[in-house]
């Protein structure tokens, strides 16, 4: 019995802890939301931890208009959702080739992939810089679109590739013994079996791209081009005494990503597990 | 092998690859290359570069700012590989048990994830804040407001409050793997360790341990590649300042090629930073592939 008791105990103890532990985990977003409903004057004169003596919603107003979120935003889903739809199409192609024969250079080619996916940024940054500058696409959504949707093949062809490897080769077979074309084969067997792993590639995929700021620091200079992450860093220059509005901002970038993850939580999951625990 | 055919060059395969492979050939690895050459040039982003040998790099080590650099990307690469990791796994040993409310702490260790990272360094920059800033007004509510921390001015402690922001981001990505791993773990093996008379902590340490191993390298090997990557935070908190004091190797870099126009020194910042992490992609790809290409 007093055994029993003893056990129970230190698993309270340990729930409490966790839910601290969670508490505390979530104070940065707390202090984001509270901090956007109030003043900037009221915060600077009676610290953060006052009571505040009004709540407004102004701040997102001004971030959202004068701030220029409003096209910020906008600009965000212009370059992502291309991308997007582009590179998985594109990495569909390639993993089912991967996946599905044995020829010469098949090994490179996934070595390839899987390396340039892990690169550091930095060693691709003035070459890419200079290519778009030639083809002409500097400072415009192409420089962008283009550099993610070829960038992200990496690590969507590896995923799905992995995926595919899954699916029973019977299936394919038979299909080919009844004289189906190859891209019939990928396009009517393969892709509505491997559907998961692009749904778990594709949420993942949509959060990175739509969070790039690097790529669009170095390839995106007009103000009324840019996405919502080099957006913000303009915004911080310009409200540089008031934080509210710079928080409030923040929060309105995060917004579609946050959509995105409530909703599909269980893909993003699945995707970020996917690339990392095969093999 | 009794199912090869005798046929000639199947060129369906080839087909399907000519554009991805393309793409990537052109975007990412033909540029990775091309770095190697304009670190060997005066290229100022102007004018053509000239081929001027290796003195980038001799004036490169001779740069007492690379070396701060260098030494910010140790910090940020060992709290990397051990504080999220601890964490992670921690976290996932005890919500893999069923712990009332495991889905709802999942969710909030590892929402910071989806954030952007400009977002999570401009809200760790607004608690950072001398005036005003949650972590000032802690210390003033609890009678050190005389201490006033600049903690991003101070020299001292800016790398590590920037680490700080970047941990808070990184522990569920952790925590997240690790939990996968552990559905692979059979658990009548932790049965079997119990019937033995293994404690709680001897079944972790030799038997679930020991199985997460293949899931402990790759978690290693993504944290040492994504600290690494860090750039974005310390852009948006510092600029890399106060002086230099928060630069990183990608941050050096950024600051050389794109405002002071030196880009075939930034090109040779790059390649060690590309050197730096090619021994633990080397590791990744040796471990992955070598079991994933077994057909």
């Amino acid at each position: 019995m007093t055994a029993k008791r003893t056990i129970s105990l230190s698993r309270v103890i340990l729930y409490a802890v966790v839910y601290l532990f969670t508490a505390l985990w979530l104070v940065p977003i707390a202090t984001a939301l509270i901090t956007s409903v109030r003043t900037n004057s009221d915060i600077v004169s009676r610290g953060f931890l006052a009571i505040p003596n009004a709540l407004s919603l102004q701040s997102y107003a001004e971030a959202w208009q004068r701030g220029g979120l409003a096209h910020y935003l906008p600009n965000s889903f212009i370059i992502t959702i291309p991308s997007l739809i582009a590179t998985l199409f594109l990495s569909s192609l390639s993993a089912y080739a991967l996946s599905r024969f044995r020829f010469p250079g098949d090994r490179i080619i996934l070595f390839i992939y899987v390396a340039g996916m892990m690169l550091p940024f930095q060693i691709l940054l003035l070459p890419v810089f200079r290519l778009t500058d030639a083809l002409h696409i500097y400072n415009t959504y192409w420089a962008v679109i283009v550099f993610h949707t070829a960038f992200q093949l990496g690590f969507c062809t590896f995923v799905l590739r992995n995926y595919m490897r899954t699916i029973p080769g019977e299936l394919l077979e038979a299909a080919r013994m009844d004289g189906c074309g190859e891209f019939r084969i990928y396009s009517q067997i393969m892709m509505p079996l491997t559907l998961p792993a692009v749904a778990a590639v594709a949420t993942l995929e949509f959060t990175w791209i739509f969070n790039d700021f690097l790529w669009a620091l170095i390839l995106i200079q007009n103000n009324a081009l840019k996405p919502v992450t080099t957006g913000l860093a303009s915004l911080q220059g310009q409200y540089r005494m008031d934080w509210t509005v710079i928080i409030s901002g923040s929060l309105l970038a995060a917004l579609p990503t946050v959509i995105v993850f409530l909703l599909l939580q269980r893909y993003f999951v699945a995707g970020l597990t996917l690339g990392a625990t095969k093999g | 092998m009794a199912r090869k055919r005798k046929r000639s060059i199947n060129w369906a395969p080839y087909l399907f690859l000519v554009v991805p492979l393309a793409l990537f050939l052109m975007w990412v690895i033909g540029p990775m290359l091309y770095s190697f050459y304009l670190s060997l040039t005066d290229w100022n982003g102007v004018s053509s570069p000239h081929f001027i040998g290796f003195k980038n790099y001799v004036q490169l080590f001779d740069d007492p700012v690379f070396y701060t650099a260098l030494l910010n990307n140790v910090k940020w690469l060992v709290s990397f590989v051990t504080v999220p990791v601890v964490a992670g796994l921690a976290l996932a040993m005890i919500l893999n048990r069923n712990i009332p409310g495991a889905r709802v702490i999942k969710s909030a260790v590892y929402s910071p994830y989806i954030l952007a990272t400009v977002v999570v360094g401009l809200i760790f920059g607004w608690m950072y804040h001398p005036d005003g800033g949650l972590f000032s007004g802690i210390l003033q509510a609890i009678g050190l407001g005389r201490l006033h921390v600049g903690w991003l001015s101070d020299p001292g402690l800016v790398t590590w409050c920037i680490i700080a922001a970047a941990i808070w981001r990184q522990v569920g990505y952790v925590m997240t793997l690790y939990l996968a791993g552990l559905q692979n773990v059979d658990p009548t093996l932790i049965d079997a360790s119990r019937v033995d008379g293994a404690s709680n902590w001897q079944a972790f340490r030799h038997v679930i341990l020991p199985l997460l191993s293949p899931i402990t390298i790759v978690v290693l090997v993504i944290s040492v590649i994504d600290s690494l990557r860090s750039f974005d935070l310390i852009f948006v908190m510092t600029r890399g300042g106060p002086g230099n004091a928060s630069t990183v190797l990608a941050n050096f870099m950024y600051i050389e090629a794109f405002n002071n126009y030196r880009m075939g020194y930034g090109a040779a910042i790059a390649v060690i930073l590309f050197l730096i992490t090619a021994v633990f992609i080397f590791i990744y790809l040796t471990r992955t592939l070598s079991t994933e290409l077994e057909y």
